[in-house]
């Protein structure tokens, strides 16, 4: 079985508002990735941002003045 | 052969656009359809074009912008999802049939409508359309420019008729968007629908509208939008709550190489090369006695259109003249604005329109000046 390890999730209410987060973190070079909803998440678009949890709390004030209106931040274990 | 039909569609595109589509083809899943690279890649283009978009357009946000399949597409939608029963419309007789058929529709369904007569130039007095204001106008939906004529309507002053009175302003941008500079927020506009294959040089199939923040259009369409898949209702947030099914992530990414061009060459430079192809070409034709110019071609702003008659030749028989004897593509007939025509007395004999691009030049014009001189002399006895 894969080895789960915790992270942030951040979820949008469209794709529209994931794809100006996987930009806007690049341009900040705020880590993480877009992935599928996790099922115990819902949101209302399919994609979400998944960070790690130590980068999280280093980025959190970036991420927090970037504009974008999150659905839900939830700490998981994926 | 000499393309001068790019009001119907822009056949001279940057070669970037062919480029990009056929690179999409080999790249792109399905925009908003999950999270491998290539439905990432789908978004990320369809993401970036609505930047591209909401930058040319000086919109809010990109979310201001869903995309459609043309700007007749946007146009039903705008007009459907803000227009009910009981509420009153006003509109030109300058439309095209993309504005007029659906608030006819519309009309039928319990809605009134005031079609504003124009000048004998076919121009809009904004002060004619402000007398037509009443209690209950829910909307002005105009065209920007006239896709027959070429003569730009003043936004600015519509707009703020329309504010007056509590209504919106929807606006059909098919023949300004990418051909003359547009910012919806200083011009006041609610709703601007476009198209992406003709002044914004994208492949067939593209458009979309700029609704303003804060403004909610009730969707034309509801069904897939890869999200709230368990939800019985279609999303609400812009743009998702306008772009039910799959997107041609193709085309948009054509598109986007296409607003690559414009927003690098800028929207001025093409306007102004274009409009010197334009006045080369009315400088040329005012000279032959039988040619019959509609619109005001003095104007100070117009889109790169001019339409004319040769005597009473009938439009349809010019243009297929021009194309087998010349090679020149034009368009001929009543162009989808019935109204206009019937306001010019052109109704049977249609007119031919020449229609120029940032890639004519000045060689092709002088060519098409040439073969009205030389029709005119054959058919009508012109000197």
């Amino acid at each position: 079985m894969r080895k789960q390890k915790p992270y942030y999730v951040l979820t949008f209410r469209t794709t529209a508002e994931a794809m100006a987060m996987e930009q806007k973190c690049g341009e900040q070079h705020i880590p993480g990735r877009l992935i599928p909803v996790p099922r115990e998440i819902t949101a209302g678009c399919g994609l979400a941002w998944r960070i790690g949890v130590p980068e999280y709390g280093e980025h959190q004030t970036a991420i927090a003045g970037l504009g974008i209106s999150f659905q839900q931040i939830v700490r998981l274990s994926l | 052969m000499i393309y001068l039909d790019s009001a119907a569609t822009s056949f001279l595109k940057p070669p970037q656009v062919e480029q990009a589509v056929c690179r999409a083809f080999h790249r792109i899943g399905n925009a908003g359809r999950g999270a491998h690279d290539p439905t990432l890649q789908a978004s990320r283009t369809v993401y970036r074009t609505r930047e591209k978009l909401a930058e040319l357009f000086h919109a809010e946000q990109p979310a201001c912008i869903a995309f459609s399949s043309n700007a007749t597409q946007a146009l039903n939608t705008a007009v459907e999802g803000l227009i009910q029963p009981g509420d009153h419309v006003i509109t030109t007789v300058c439309e095209h049939n993309s504005v007029l058929r659906p608030l006819v529709r519309k009309e039928r369904g319990g809605v009134s409508l005031s079609v504003v007569a124009a000048d004998e130039n076919g121009v809009i007095n904004p002060a004619s359309l402000a007398e037509q204001i009443r209690e209950n106008t829910r909307a002005v939906v105009i065209q920007h420019a006239s896709n027959v004529t070429g003569n730009v309507n003043n936004l600015t002053q519509i707009s703020e008729i329309a504010r007056r009175a509590g209504a919106l302003l929807i606006v059909d941008a098919a023949q300004t968007a990418g051909a003359i500079p547009i910012d919806v927020q200083a011009m006041g506009i609610d709703v601007l629908c476009f198209t992406g294959h003709k002044s914004l040089l994208g492949p067939q199939g593209t458009g979309g509208l700029y609704v303003r923040e804060g403004l909610s259009v009730a969707p034309f369409a509801v069904g897939g939008s890869g999200v709230h898949s368990f939800s019985p209702e279609h999303p609400t947030d812009m743009p998702t709550a306008l772009e039910a099914g799959t997107l041609n992530g193709h085309g948009i990414a054509g598109l986007e190489a296409a607003l690559d061009f414009i927003l690098e060459t800028g929207v001025e430079t093409i306007h102004s090369r274009e409009t010197a192809l334009m006045n080369r070409f009315l400088c040329g034709v005012r000279e032959i006695p039988s040619v019959k110019l509609y619109g005001n071609v003095d104007a100070d702003e117009r889109v790169p259109i001019v339409t004319l008659n040769l005597g009473e030749l009938d439009a349809a028989v010019v243009s297929d003249i021009l194309w087998e004897d010349y090679q020149i593509c034009v368009r001929a007939g009543a162009h989808c604005a019935p109204l206009i025509h019937r306001h010019f007395g052109t109704e049977r004999q249609g007119a031919v329109r020449f229609s120029f691009s940032y890639w004519n030049t000045e060689a092709e014009i002088d060519c098409a000046v040439q073969a009205l001189r030389e029709l005119a002399a054959e058919e009508t006895g012109d000197a």
